[in-house]
């Protein structure tokens, strides 16, 4: 479910490194608990976006949500498919559904967030808080 | 409304029930030196038949006979007594704006109708269940647009109303917006030539009225194409709604921003009335305030919802589209009820009368000496005259002759003293335009 080379956070974002790239998402966890989403606002092309801030929103039936943003850098893509089909992020969170590629500022901020195995577990402690 | 007493018994309950001793203990933790200790200074109790004489001398105290030729923002236009009858009904009348929604699904069905009036009426695509009035609606239209376009500049038409441009003033002061004001030429309009590539490039949007604040009929066109070409937004503000039953509606506008009090509302020392937000659908997220729509239920029922309510302050809070908004339902209604009764026809005739009554008007009064029109653009029910002497001074006179005179154009536009803003609208009867124009050239003839 939660591929083995993406990194976490605990605000549900994923990312990929690839090379000085990282791809970011939202995780399936968190588009499980948004519901149907049926908008997404993506920043433009060149905006800087620094570490923990947020670059946009993600609407669903039920709530808005901020997208944090993994790491600090410069933002070189966004996924023009969103505008059309928001819902492809329900569909393949992890996959086609990625929201913004982003030239990272520093490349080893990736290893301070968690790997799959740790947010896996960081979930399953969440939804044990959530049927307490 | 009802006053609800209440018993010392019923208090006590009240404070058991919340755990509170008594009633300065609940407020305790407002300071001492703020609370109000002395008896509330009011007069004795009085009887029914007291009251109601009361309130027979003070109605009787208000002035009867008068002519008001004043419009600049506020239109005296007939009402029907339909309207009062069904917005007083208290289903309507006492409840808020819903905020279990679908549960008012009467509330929801009339703003959906008001939305559906208010986009037929202006060419735009979507608009919102309304706003507090005219002013606060061009604000967030003009937040919407720097949202929208990124940009922290707005270029403002001179002929937009001054209250428009003062509330706008108010709020863009602490958001680090810029304002710049563009003139008008000869005609009344605004100065399309003013609106440079190079102050373009930087502006969010171009903020035009229309019938501007002098009367005069703006080329909405015109001006979006301009705005356009240079990358901003056209909001295109309304002050008198009824012109829009015959005045090509301002749909190349990206926002329209109006007042809704001209469509049924009493002018009521000036408010409250409804403002009005529409625009293009494309940009309904940036759009403030509650929004009705309509779905089907479990059954496929026609019902509504109010929809986008995501983004708004109960749910957003800090993080809202806006939270200096509102909505005017009960107003929205009065403005919904008095543009079914009147119905397409009903407004372009209104709208016709309206018209034809300021030409005449203005005819009137031009055949006085030393009266001109000011500006050569088209007006609708309302127009700018030349005097030849201080416009404040001819209505201390035709006040003595029971007649309201036109709005002094000169305390808000040092360069427009001697103007004169007359307003005629259809409750304006013939014989009152035409003792109107008679006190004025008797004026105008007798030497200072």
């Amino acid at each position: 479910m939660y591929p083995a080379d993406y990194r976490y956070t605990k605000d549900h974002e994923w990312i990929k490194a690839d090379g000085a790239v990282g791809t970011v998402g939202i995780t399936d966890y968190a588009q499980a608990e948004l519901g149907d989403v049926v908008f997404v606002e993506l920043p433009k092309v060149g905006a800087q976006v620094k570490t923990g801030q947020s670059f946009g929103t993600v609407e669903s039936v039920k709530a808005v949500s901020e997208i944090y943003s993994p790491v600090g850098g410069e933002v070189i893509e966004t996924n023009g498919l969103l505008a059309d089909s928001p819902e492809k992020i329900n569909q393949d969170p992890h996959g086609v559904a990625w929201l913004v590629k982003i030239r990272l500022a520093n490349p080893k901020e990736i290893s301070a967030l968690m790997d799959a195995a740790a947010y896996q577990s960081y979930i399953a402690e969440k939804a044990k808080e959530h049927s307490a | 409304m009802r006053y609800l007493p209440k018993s010392p018994s019923e208090r006590q309950e009240m404070l058991d029930a919340i755990g509170a001793r008594s009633v300065d203990q609940l407020f305790e933790s407002i300071p001492e030196k703020f609370r109000f200790r002395e008896p509330l200074p009011l007069p004795g109790p009085l009887s029914e038949m007291e009251i109601i004489q009361y309130f027979r001398e003070r109605a009787a105290e208000n002035s009867r006979g008068y002519t008001s030729f004043l419009g600049a923002g506020v239109y005296p236009h007939l009402r029907s007594v339909v309207t009062d009858a069904l917005v007083q009904r208290g289903e309507f009348l006492t409840s808020y704006t819903p905020y279990q929604a679908e549960f008012a699904q009467g509330t929801l069905t009339a703003i959906f109708e008001f939305q559906t009036l208010m986009c037929q009426l202006t060419g735009q695509e979507v608009a919102n269940a309304s706003m507090y009035d005219g002013s606060t609606a061009l604000t967030e239209a003009v937040l919407m647009a720097e949202r929208l376009t990124g940009r922290r500049r707005v270029l403002v038409a001179r002929s937009v109303h001054p209250e428009y441009r003062q509330v706008l003033a108010t709020y863009a002061k602490n958001l680090g917006l810029a304002i710049e004001e563009v003139g008008f030429i000869s005609s009344g309009q605004v100065d399309r030539a003013a609106l440079t590539p190079a102050k373009l490039a930087e502006a969010a949007a171009v903020v035009i009225q229309s019938p501007n604040f002098f009367g005069v009929l703006e080329e909405v066109p015109a001006v979006a194409e301009t705005a356009h070409a240079g990358g901003a937004l056209l909001i295109t503000t309304v002050t008198e709604a009824v012109s829009l039953g015959i005045v090509r509606p301002p749909a190349e506008a990206d926002i329209v921003a109006m007042e809704g009090q001209a469509l049924g509302i009493t002018p009521s020392y000036g408010g409250p009335y409804v403002g009005v937000i529409a625009t293009r659908e494309k940009y309904v997220r940036q759009m403030p305030g509650r929004l009705a729509g309509q779905t089907t239920d479990a059954a496929g029922r026609r019902g509504f919802v109010l929809t986008l309510a995501t983004r708004e302050q109960h749910i957003r809070r800090e993080k809202a589209t806006s939270n200096i908004c509102t909505n005017e339902a009960l107003f929205a209604l009065v403005a919904t009820i008095q543009m079914c009764l009147l119905g397409k026809e009903g407004l372009r005739e209104l709208a016709a009368q309206n018209l034809s009554k300021a030409r005449f008007a203005q005819a009137e009064l031009e055949k006085i000496p030393g009266v001109r029109r000011a500006f050569s653009a088209p007006a609708f029910n309302e127009f700018t005259l030349e005097f030849p002497r201080s416009v404040k001074l001819v209505n201390a006179a035709l006040l003595r002759e029971k007649i309201v005179g036109p709005y002094v154009l000169g305390t808000q536009y040092p360069e427009l003293t001697k103007r004169a803003l007359v307003c005629v609208t259809e409750t304006t009867p013939r014989a009152e335009i035409e003792r109107f124009a008679a006190a004025l050239r008797k004026i105008l003839e007798t030497p200072i």
